[in-house]
């Protein structure tokens, strides 16, 4: 397993999160360093979404530190959060485009909220992002006219607006074609080095965090399973790695949600023979 | 069994007892905070502007029609039963009281939770729904100083107003159905309406009805919106409550404002 560098952009240490009784994370601890595309994945409500509102602060875990630029999260007042929070850029799920504004006032938004930058150099700027996403183009339509693909890139250009030193991307790849999802990843990518970022992508898409990111860690069950870079990853026998990234039916994540015995379900309990079968 | 089902007849009205409490609690502290956070509202007037065009002038229609036509009713309703006393030259006065101190403030305050609070409502649910508050509050930018103060500033300035425009407008009602349809001097019905309603007792009683009207829906309103579940069926229930809470809420308030209002008691 590689050793990552010094210099940690955010450091996750023994955090536990429940949600009421349901205990979302439990003793996890990672990092992530500068200038590198980290991927946090794992399956559908393992946690993932909820390890990045702890790094941006929406969410303050009930045990352990979540360290991000080496300020400790949960001792920020509200505006050291709001400070903390203009050095990040989010993309949301669905985009979380603002519904009633144009593609070109959702990206001038921050500018326009954060800065006394005049007119003229917001269009310049806002065309810039556009341009780097490829949808300068768009510049007038709502967001109800664009596609998914579309919509999540003009985000993507939203959440780097105003230059962030860390982007974090949930779930970046849900739900585009191949070919969005193709130009979503190069993006993601390419965005991180041009402004010298550092992001996070949450996902459970294998195949192509493997090709754009750095490094990666697995997550089952709240706790971090197994991590590397993409090519300790494809070799390793470690076994959920195996089964998220082979895609296989069953392993440590059963294909059958937990129940009684099948064949006393149906009521037929004396068959072992059918138990046999099924199982 | 009997007892059984009456403990839990029992649990369940306490357990909405102090759910109801509790939801007041929260509003009362959301109030508090829409307060302090308003200063957004003001130095950047524009956002507070567009709200008053979608909450107050796109209600224009709906007052100004709803307000003629109980002027009109009030009018013929009126004569009806003036006309046995011989008194049908007073109908101005009766219009005009019961427009300014009563209906204009409260049928206003309806009609606008209907309208506008429930539009302010789904919005801000819908907002909710679709993470672009949670998006705005990770971009550093307040919801509620940005998106909920100038809707509830909107409502506030916005319904005396429109409760204006509606007892104007009933007035007109009034004033067509009794000099045009019943052939009342148009002299003597606008010098009786001047000579009984006075400014300071019946129209500024009016003017503050409705501001505390305004007040109200507001709050209950963007409330409602940011609490609401975020899910479709979460949104349409919190517009339900919205309008349902607004009408109780107004028709109680009213209660207790003409109780302290009024010069005889």
């Amino acid at each position: 397993m590689s050793t990552l560098p010094d210099s940690l952009l955010v450091e996750i240490e023994n955090v536990d999160f429940a949600y009421g009784k349901r205990a979302i994370l439990k003793g996890i601890s990672l990092t992530v360093p500068r200038g590198k595309v980290v991927a946090i994945m794992g399956g559908s409500g393992c946690g993932k979404t909820t390890l990045l509102r702890l790094i941006g602060g929406q969410l303050i875990a009930s045990k352990g530190t979540v360290r991000v630029n080496d300020q400790d999260v949960a001792s920020l007042d509200r505006e050291g959060m709001y400070q903390m929070r203009r050095k990040m850029g989010m993309l949301f799920q669905f985009g979380a485009l603002f519904t009633d504004m144009n593609v070109f006032d959702n990206i001038a938004f921050q500018l326009r909220e954060h800065t006394d930058l005049p007119e003229d150099m917001i269009r310049d700027l806002v065309l810039m992002k556009l341009n780097a996403v490829g949808l300068r183009g768009t510049a007038k339509l709502f967001p109800s006219e664009l596609s998914g693909g579309m919509a999540r890139r003009v985000a993507l250009a939203r959440a780097a607006v105003l230059d962030p030193t860390l982007i974090m991307y949930d779930e970046p790849f849900a739900g585009l074609d191949p070919i969005s999802l193709a130009v979503v990843g190069q993006t993601i990518r390419k965005l991180n080095d041009a402004l010298g970022a550092t992001s996070i992508v949450v996902t459970h898409d294998v195949v192509e965090s493997l090709q754009i990111v750095d490094y990666l860690y697995f997550i089952s069950d709240g706790k971090i399973v197994g991590q590397g870079t993409p090519d300790e990853i494809r070799a390793s026998t470690e076994p959920y790695v195996k089964q998220f990234v082979h895609a296989e039916m069953d392993g440590p994540v059963p294909f059958h949600y937990p129940a009684k015995d099948y064949a006393v379900d149906l009521n037929l309990s004396t068959s072992t023979s059918l138990k046999k079968s099924v199982s | 069994m009997i007892t059984q089902n009456l403990g839990k007849a029992i649990r369940n009205l306490g357990a909405r007892g102090i759910e109801t409490i509790w939801r007041g609690g929260a509003m009362a502290r959301f109030f508090w905070l829409v307060l302090t956070q308003s200063g957004m509202s003001f130095r950047r007037i524009g956002l507070s502007i567009r709200e008053i065009y979608f909450s107050g002038v796109m209600s224009l229609v709906i007052i100004m029609v709803s307000g003629l036509f109980i002027g009109m009713v009030l009018g013929l309703q009126g004569f009806e039963t003036l006309q046995k006393y011989g008194a049908e030259e007073t109908m101005g006065v009766l219009v005009a009281l019961s427009l300014v101190r009563e209906l204009g403030p409260v049928v206003t305050a309806l009609l606008f939770a209907s309208r506008a609070g429930s539009a302010i409502t789904a919005e801000i649910g819908l907002m909710k729904a679709t993470e672009q508050l949670k998006a705005m509050d990770m971009m550093a930018v307040d919801p509620i100083a940005r998106v909920v103060a100038p809707r509830f500033w909107a409502g506030v300035v916005s319904m005396p107003l429109l409760a204006a425009l509606f007892s104007s407008m009933g007035i007109f009602g009034g004033y067509i159905v009794g000099t045009v349809l019943v052939g009342i001097d148009s002299g003597v019905f606008w010098s009786n309406m001047q000579a009984a309603v006075d400014f300071r007792y019946d129209v500024m009683s009016g003017i503050v009805k409705s501001i505390v009207f305004g007040i109200a829906i507001s709050v209950i309103a963007t409330f409602e919106g940011f609490d609401a579940e975020p899910t479709a069926e979460g949104v349409s229930r919190a517009t339900t409550r919205t309008v349902v809470t607004s009408a109780l809420t107004v028709l109680a308030l009213d209660l207790m404002l003409t109780g302290f209002m009024l010069r005889s008691l």
